[in-house]
């Protein structure tokens, strides 16, 4: 009876609210239609809609979380002031908690009833698999910046979906050949039990057998596990010369804290196949450095980035992470679309966004392929010693550029039907 | 070298060393749990937020005032019992005469806000802390390198859990704490202050929480996460061991840690379920628990 009032209860209030809103939105249009005629440029709902989902205070939100929306936000006030467009942009965030039901809901209602154009950040790669069936079923953009499996591209690519910043290939391409070419040519993997780490394990797993190393077991845990002492014993136990954490955020960290504390540094060197610059900083130079990995995008890299990066810094007291980053470029490059395809229509904006060629603080001579990959430059990056370090967030040694063509999988092995063969 | 189920059996004590070790959190944070819970009949949700408030005060401590590692084991499930204690004087002890549906929603709530403000302060991925020097390095068992920070947790957890149970059951203040348990109206007309020991016993219940805290800030991140990540499972620990059993929550907590640390070298994909599996067949068996009485 409780229970059924409390629902009840419930149930009214998001009615009222989402009443209101249809009604906010019914008027919107109404009022601005004059005030602001896009010049030559048609879009639906009046204005262009940009929906940030990501986990805002998960085990991921420091690797997008706030960080994208607030990257998401510069893009749309740097693209005011310079291309001075007469149309209204807009931008709305989401928690999708991880979940990919959570996710693929939330897609729905910015779709259907909140005139939503474009999402970007969605990392979790099963979040995005969910996100990418809805954006091709509603026919819309999804720019993904945080998700790393290659299934987007692959087996699951659609018209509609651009992969922006990384992927599990690019990891494993990048890291993995590395590491076998000095040596690292046995290997056990640490894996986060789900889409992702699967996918990133068995990716590595590809390069290190295809450079003459062998892969001699792995340990899945699942996503979140708080301790990994015991699954540290096991990849001890396989002698392994290289232990590879196909694993990322809060994971990564406490794996790597744990194998300092049991040792397993001392024999084993650990190779983080999706570090990113916020996990060093939490786990500090001391024990991180000598890691060797593959970003995306590294803050003091050149006077373009460091020049972004500390505005961000300004904003959100941390250095970006690649995500964050790419996030930026993503929304800038989807307006400059719009803006040039003349509608936000998405058949229209995405063969813009194919022909066009990506340059800004993110990406150098950027392209994004027919399967929807967006290729650019990645880096292979050392972590330094704390002595090498000249001030805060100053981690890396970028050790060696690897072009997009070689970081990515080349188009002719992509299981992408769009692929023209 | 023999094995058992093609694992080694060096491999497999190494894990059930582990075992213990994580055992030995959750017998801790289950304790804490059930000595609530026996006193004041309240479901703690907010247990994981003030274990991870016992972990952040400690890191607080060492980067702001210099604070080291054996001073916040003293002084950190200090501060956390004293948030506890504010917490019960101010917003729990109206909730007694209530449904225990009440404590349970006031202090899940406070666990989102507390985890809330320190996310929003801190970040996700949280804050490194490094073992004290007395406690680096480790010790070579034969099967297993066991560092000697993961001995000492075993080693403090027991001793504070076996001190729990004595005070309680052994002593005449514990005495006195399982009759106002039983009949509050009677023991409180023998002259004793009921309501005093009721605070105090929730103060002392966090305090075992944040000393828990402070023990796990060196071997695990120190993440306003943390809490949420393992409070699930010391619930489950509890709901198995018996609500309100003292000596449950022990036995309990240690025997799951081990079960757990079995799983990961079995079929580690259960490792986070396993424990759930147990939980639900013992409802079915002995829906009190393996150690509780039906009332």
């Amino acid at each position: 009876m409780k229970r059924k009032l409390i629902g009840a209860l419930v149930g009214a209030a998001v009615m009222s609210m989402t009443a209101g809103q249809a009604l906010a939105q019914a008027k919107a249009p109404a009022a601005k239609g004059m005030a602001a005629k896009p010049a030559g440029v048609k879009l639906s709902g009046e204005m262009v809609k940009i929906g940030v989902l990501t986990d805002m205070s998960g085990v991921y939100s420091d690797l997008g979380g706030q960080g994208s929306v607030t990257s998401a936000q510069m893009a749309i006030d740097d693209f005011k002031a310079q291309a001075k467009p007469g149309w209204k942009i807009e931008l709305v965030y989401a928690d999708h908690q991880n979940k990919a039901d959570v996710g693929s809901n939330k897609a729905r209602e910015w779709y259907d009833t909140q005139g939503v154009d474009m999402m970007t950040d969605v990392l979790n790669s099963a979040v995005a698999l969910a996100v990418s069936k809805v954006t091709l079923e509603k026919k819309r953009v999804l720019i993904d910046a945080g998700a790393a499996t290659t299934r987007l591209t692959n087996e699951d690519c659609t018209p509609y979906t651009v992969h922006y910043v990384y992927d599990t290939y690019a990891l494993a391409n990048g890291g993995g050949k590395a590491v076998v070419k000095q040596g690292g040519d046995s290997w056990f993997f640490l894996t986060a039990d789900y889409a992702f780490g699967h996918s990133l394990e068995k990716d590595t797993a590809d390069v290190v057998k295809a450079n003459g190393g062998k892969v001699l077991g792995a340990v899945r845990h699942p996503l979140n596990a708080s301790d990994f002492s015991s699954f540290l014993l096991q990849a001890q136990a396989s002698k392994a010369k290289i232990v590879g954490l196909a694993n990322a955020g809060g994971d990564t960290i406490n794996s790597i804290k744990a194998a300092n504390e049991f040792g397993l540094t001392k024999n084993q060197k650990l190779v983080g196949l999706l570090t990113q610059i916020t996990d060093i900083h939490a786990l500090g130079l001391p024990t991180t450095q000598g890691m060797m990995f593959t970003e995306g995008f590294y803050w003091n890299l050149n006077a373009e980035t460091r020049d972004w990066s500390r505005r961000y810094f300004a904003k959100m007291k941390k250095m970006p992470s690649m995500l964050q980053a790419g996030v930026y470029s993503a929304v800038l490059t989807y307006l400059k679309a719009v803006q040039a395809a003349g509608t936000d229509e998405a058949d229209a904006v995405m063969k813009q966004l194919k022909s066009m060629t990506i340059n800004d603080m993110f990406a150098k001579n950027g392209k994004i392929r027919e399967d929807g990959r967006m290729v650019h430059d990645m880096f292979l990056v050392e972590v330094k010693k704390q002595a090498e370090s000249k001030e805060p967030w100053d981690y890396y040694h970028v050790r060696s550029v690897i072009p997009g063509s070689e970081a990515f999988q080349p188009l002719s092995l992509s299981r992408c039907p769009l692929v023209k063969k | 070298m023999s094995e058992i189920f093609g694992v080694p059996v060096q491999a497999l004590m190494g894990q059930l060393m582990l075992g213990l070790v994580n055992g030995s959190f959750y017998a801790m944070l289950s304790l804490g749990l059930a000595v609530i819970f026996g006193m004041l009949n309240i479901i703690n949700f907010a247990h994981g937020a003030l274990y991870m408030m016992g972990a952040m005060f400690a890191w607080m401590g060492l980067n702001y005032f210099g604070i080291g590692y054996w001073w916040s084991l003293l002084l950190a499930p200090l501060g956390v019992g004293l948030v506890g204690i504010l917490i019960e004087r101010s917003m729990l002890r109206w909730l007694y005469k209530l449904d225990h549906l009440y404590g349970l929603l006031l202090t899940f709530g406070l666990a989102l806000i507390i985890e809330g403000l320190f996310r929003d302060q801190y970040g996700v991925s949280g804050q490194p802390y490094s073992i004290p020097e007395e406690l680096t390095g480790a010790f070579n068992l034969g099967f297993m390198f066991l560092p000697k920070y993961r001995a000492w947790v075993i080693l403090a957890s027991l001793t504070v859990c076996f001190a729990t149970w004595y005070v309680i059951e052994k002593t005449p203040l514990g005495a006195y704490l399982r009759a106002a348990t039983e009949n509050p109206q009677l023991t409180q007309a023998f002259g004793i202050n009921v309501p005093l020991m009721v605070m105090l016993t929730y103060g002392f219940g966090v305090a075992l929480a944040g000393f828990a805290g402070v023990l796990a800030a060196p071997a695990l991140q120190v993440s306003p996460l943390m809490g949420s990540n393992l409070i699930i499972v010391v619930f489950a620990v509890v709901v198995i061991g018996g609500m309100g059993s003292i000596l449950g929550s022990i036995v309990t907590g240690l025997g799951l840690g081990i079960v757990e640390g079995l799983t990961k070298v079995f079929y580690p994909e259960a490792s986070a379920t396993v424990v759930f599996v147990i939980m639900a067949i013992v409802l079915l068996l002995r829906p009190a628990g393996l150690f509780g009485r039906e009332k």
